[in-house]
């Protein structure tokens, strides 16, 4: 059953094929088998994910489509009475009194989590070796990273442990690791996923959305968690659509916009030659390509550097020892309380961010960094709305390299660098979704489709009928075609 | 040298709304320590704010109390610094886009005259925790109780030259905002608490001299103490050649001193930055002009239509302006008496002692608006007289009796005006005191006049009181003058 689709094991358990029991011990029985070497989950909950199974099969009938799925949820989702860590041990003994909103609608919908899937700790990093739980290994290659920071989401559907997994996505950490694990990765307009009870990091940044093996899964997941929430303030009012119903849409007369900027130095040649390959299916389809510049982009990274780190600063500010998360031992005043728990506490990565942030809030600094980080973040938003005002959307790779080995990008720069095609896209607040468009060396490549504020519904059109003319999000690592 | 002092004050206000300003959680005086914090109060993590509008109303309606501009767009900023009683790391507050702009406060000076102090900005912020010291052995608890309250900080320009100004404008701005309702102006609760930043120059100089900022001052009281003390200790200072240091103080109310707290050098950089939680407030004209029409009538207009329209003195106008429940009692003793400067003296006579010897707010009086408006009408329309009214009052305050009519039926303190009982009462006093007929007499008849009020007293003494005074006074002197 692992290798059906989620939009597949709906139906079967909509048709009465197998039920959610069934389902959810099959699928908790290769977690027990497989994770261990994976190392996708810090928390597997099996006596929840059965009651939520059992509950789903004795709702069959009158329960909504997604009623006994199951999925896992990336360790930032605060959910009641399970540890929620955000793969740092600041927060190793954090159980929350409260679900996220994005929780509460999937176990609204019927869903069944297994577990809470491993994380760049706090969501800093594109390679998932920031977790206090250690590194997830790739499922393609166990010598790969799985991309971060939700590569243990995105190892967990490769591997088939799970059909579908949440994410969050800031500078690129959905669709990123989605390229690097071979499924499909959706990060949703800002606004559009209420981030209440999602664990801060750069919340004018910070997006949830679905992983899963195709469009359509993701599609159906995005009409489950999406939506306004009085809650979240940032989320947007605005009614949300079948996102399926769109996805057989034909794409003759599609115009596809390539940013030359996404296509220059530092582009792996054979990644760029899988994701023009993809370009040329869609052409067969009956869409239009031609180049278009976004001629700010290469201040995306800088400006991403100054604003995320300056709100994490501040967000990460109450994990202090005073009253929850970790607490140093016998701290002997005040000062040495905060100043050791939170040493201890946090990783060296999240340690370097806040202090980045706290110094380009600085006074004297502010104007310097913060609001011009600001100002250039209007110019790539402005890039973006006016290449939308010709291109139905854009593609390019998710990232410049497939899965790169774990240890091998020991200089933070240059693992900054990995998001650069994707930054720019959580500036400017538009959706894009990364599809399996190849691969390299073994490893996947990711094709990445982006498109203005809130047209979800035409991106997973998009990306769907590539996964009806192509088989890339049908290949699986070896592990996953191994049944038990 | 001839020194002039210079004050600003930064007066918080707690707004009287009954949740938080970004949390549902009650805002309840006196609770059980923490049982009115909920995880937004408490930063748990993920955890948003939402803003609680009638926040936002109630600092609009003050700043059209106070004549301010009020900016269309207002911004919530975090101001970030770390205390243990500060629960996420930073207090939501406004820096650069508050909710009010420049407007000005109307105070009334000692010889009658007014002045207009400025108003620089107000904004809205969240207040902090509470740290208790005394309560845990070698150990500091936490109270969140107060954590999210919201808080008005209404910021003067530094207009005021004197301790007693200081305290005017401190009592201007309370009676404004309990006018308006928008807090209770507790002072002892803390519901009203300021800041005083005191300064003195060389009379006649421009420049302003270094000022000391006085921390949580909270009695008008204490805020003239604490600025005489100041200015006192600045002016020795600098005359013994000494320099102000720009610092922070402690006012001590037990030793009747400031006491340094920490210099600048010390102070923390708050690195604001706008809120990322929140969305800029946007305030349409029509929900300003709608907050503008609701508005009650403020004391400086109350005062001056009590002068102008009323007719009364500025003292009995400011007295009777100063709040709004002595101005409504006031306006309703008026409407049922139908003389205001009657009603004046009663409600600042006779009612304002009793209520002073017993320590009752006005709100609290035995004695109703409609009781005291119907015992002043009985002396207007002669049923009583003067002497008698104060009875009726002593009766109705002591509750024998629901109104003025029932209290003089009951006692027979209706006023004799009938000319014949009146004269047979004269007769017989005349009759019994040859002796002082016979002084009356003798004397020359431009020293008869004082004389006269000895058979008054006795003609009233007759009467138990109820005689008309001005009836006696002259069927005496024509009867007495018919005897010479």
């Amino acid at each position: 059953m692992h290798d059906k689709t989620l939009t597949e094991l709906a139906a079967g358990l909509a048709a009465g094929e197998f039920s959610s029991r069934e389902l959810t011990e099959s699928l908790l029985a290769r977690i027990e088998r497989h994770d261990g070497d994976l190392n996708s989950f810090i928390t597997v909950t099996p006596e929840q994910a059965l009651a939520a199974a059992d509950a789903a099969d004795g709702a069959r009938g009158e329960a909504g489509p997604l009623a006994g799925v199951p999925l896992a949820l990336k360790d930032i989702f605060c959910t009641t009475g399970v540890k929620t860590s955000a793969g740092s041990r600041m927060l190793d003994n954090f159980v929350a009194p409260y679900d996220a909103t994005v929780v509460e609608k999937l176990k609204a919908a019927g869903t069944v989590s297994l577990g809470k899937t491993n994380m760049d700790e706090f969501a800093m990093g594109s390679s998932n070796e920031n977790s206090f739980y250690g590194p997830v290994k790739n499922p393609w290659d166990g010598s790969a990273v799985p991309g971060g920071s939700s590569g243990g989401s995105a190892a967990a559907v490769a591997a088939g442990l799970v059909p579908a997994a949440m994410g969050t996505d800031t500078g690129g950490s959905i669709r990123q690791p989605a390229a690097f694990c071979g499924i499909t990765g959706l990060k949703p307009t800002y606004g559009r996923v209420s981030r209440y009870g999602i664990i801060a990091y750069a919340s004018s940044l910070d997006q949830a959305g679905p992983m899963a093996r195709t469009a359509e899964d993701c599609a159906r997941l995005l009409g489950a968690i999406a939506g306004h929430d009085p809650r979240d303030s940032t989320s947007v009012a605005r009614g949300v659509p079948d996102y399926t119903e769109e996805l057989a849409a034909p794409l003759s007369g599609l115009k596809i916009g390539l940013p030359t900027e996404y296509f220059g130095e530092g582009l792996d040649p054979d990644v760029e030659r899988a994701v023009r390959e993809a370009i040329r299916v869609y052409e067969s389809l009956g869409a239009t390509v031609r180049e278009v510049s976004l001629p700010h982009t290469h201040y995306a990274i800088p400006a991403y550097y100054v604003i995320a780190p300056a709100e994490a600063s501040s967000n990460l500010a109450r994990y202090d020892g005073v009253r929850f998360g970790h607490r140093c031992d016998a701290p002997a005043d005040l000062t040495d309380l905060y100043k050791r728990s939170r040493a201890e506490g946090f990783g060296e990565e999240v340690q370097r961010r806040i202090l980045m942030g706290t110094h380009t809030l600085s006074e004297g600094f502010f104007d310097a960094y913060y609001k011009k980080a600001q100002q250039v973040r209007r110019l790539i938003r402005q890039d973006f709305l006016d290449a939308f005002d010709e291109f139905d959307v854009l593609m390019g790779p998710a990232s410049p390299t497939p899965a790169f080995d774990l240890g091998a990008k020991k200089d933070p720069v240059s693992m900054y660098l990995q998001d650069i095609y994707t930054i720019a896209i959580n500036l400017a607040g538009i959706p894009g979704i990364s599809v399996p468009a190849g691969f390299v060396g073994g490893r996947p490549v990711g094709l990445q489709i982006l498109g203005t504020h809130f047209a979800e519904a035409r991106l997973l059109n998009v990306a769907h009928q590539f996964q009806q003319a192509t088989d890339w999000h049908l290949r699986r690592p070896a592990l996953a075609e191994e049944t038990l | 040298m001839q020194w002039e002092t210079v004050i600003g004050l930064e007066v918080h206000v707690q707004l009287a709304t009954r949740s938080k300003i970004f949390s549902g959680a009650s805002t309840a005086f006196g609770a059980e320590p923490n049982s009115q914090a909920c995880a937004v109060d408490l930063g748990m993590p993920g955890v948003l704010p939402v803003l609680n509008e009638a926040a936002v109303a109630m600092a609009v309606q003050f700043g059209l109390g106070i004549h301010a501009e009020i900016p269309e767009i207002s911004v919530f900023d975090r101001k970030n610094y770390f205390y243990p009683d500060l629960p996420k790391g930073y207090q939501t507050s406004q820096m650069y886009h508050p909710i009010v702009g420049p407007g000005e406060v109307e105070i009334t000076l000692e010889d009658g005259g007014t002045k207009a102090v400025r108003v620089h900005h107000a904004h809205l912020e969240e207040d902090a925790g509470k740290s208790l010291h005394e309560d845990f052995h070698g150990m500091t608890g936490i109270d969140l109780n107060r954590a999210g309250t919201p808080l008005l900080e209404i910021v003067s320009e530094p207009d005021m030259r004197s301790a007693r100004e200081a305290a005017a404008y401190l009592k201007a701005i309370h009676s404004i905002v309990t006018y308006l309702g928008i807090s209770d102006g507790n002072m002892a609760e803390g519901s009203m608490r300021c800041d005083v930043n005191v300064s003195v120059r060389p009379r006649g100089q421009e420049a302003f001299g270094t000022r000391a900022e006085i921390k949580n001052v909270n009695s008008f009281r204490f805020v003239e103490r604490a600025i005489e003390y100041e200015v006192e200790r600045q002016i020795e200072l600098l005359e013994d050649g000494g320099e102000v240091v720009q610092e922070t103080r402690l006012f001590d109310p037990e030793a009747d001193e400031t006491r340094s707290m920490r210099t600048k050098e010390q102070a923390n950089d708050y690195r604001y930055f706008p809120c990322p939680d929140l969305l800029p407030v946007v305030l349409d004209q029509a929900y300003v002009d709608h907050l503008r029409e609701t508005l009650p009538e403020l004391p400086a207009a109350k005062r001056a239509r009590f002068q102008e329209g009323l007719g009364l003195s500025a003292y009995d106008a400011g007295v009777l302006s100063a709040s709004r429940a002595m101005a409504e009692f006031f306006e309703q003793v008026r409407d049922v008496c139908g003389d205001a400067k009657q009603a004046a003296n009663w409600v600042q006579g006779e009612l304002s002692g009793a209520l002073n010897r017993e320590g009752l707010p006005i709100e609290d009086s035995p004695v109703s608006a409609r009781q005291l408006g119907e015992l002043i009408a009985r002396v207007i329309d002669g049923t009583i007289n003067g002497k008698a009214a104060k009875q009726v009052f002593q009766a109705l305050w002591h509750g024998e009796g629901s109104s003025a009519d029932e209290v003089i039926e009951a006692k027979g303190l209706k006023q004799v005006t009938d000319t014949g009982a009146i004269e047979a009462m004269i007769d017989q006093v005349i009759a019994d005191s040859p002796a002082q007929v016979a002084q009356y007499r003798d004397a020359e008849p431009d020293k008869r006049g004082k004389m006269i009020g000895y058979f008054v007293g006795q003609v009233m003494k007759a009467s138990r009181g109820t005689a008309n005074p001005q009836q006696v006074n002259a069927l005496l002197k024509e009867k007495l003058d018919a005897l010479c």
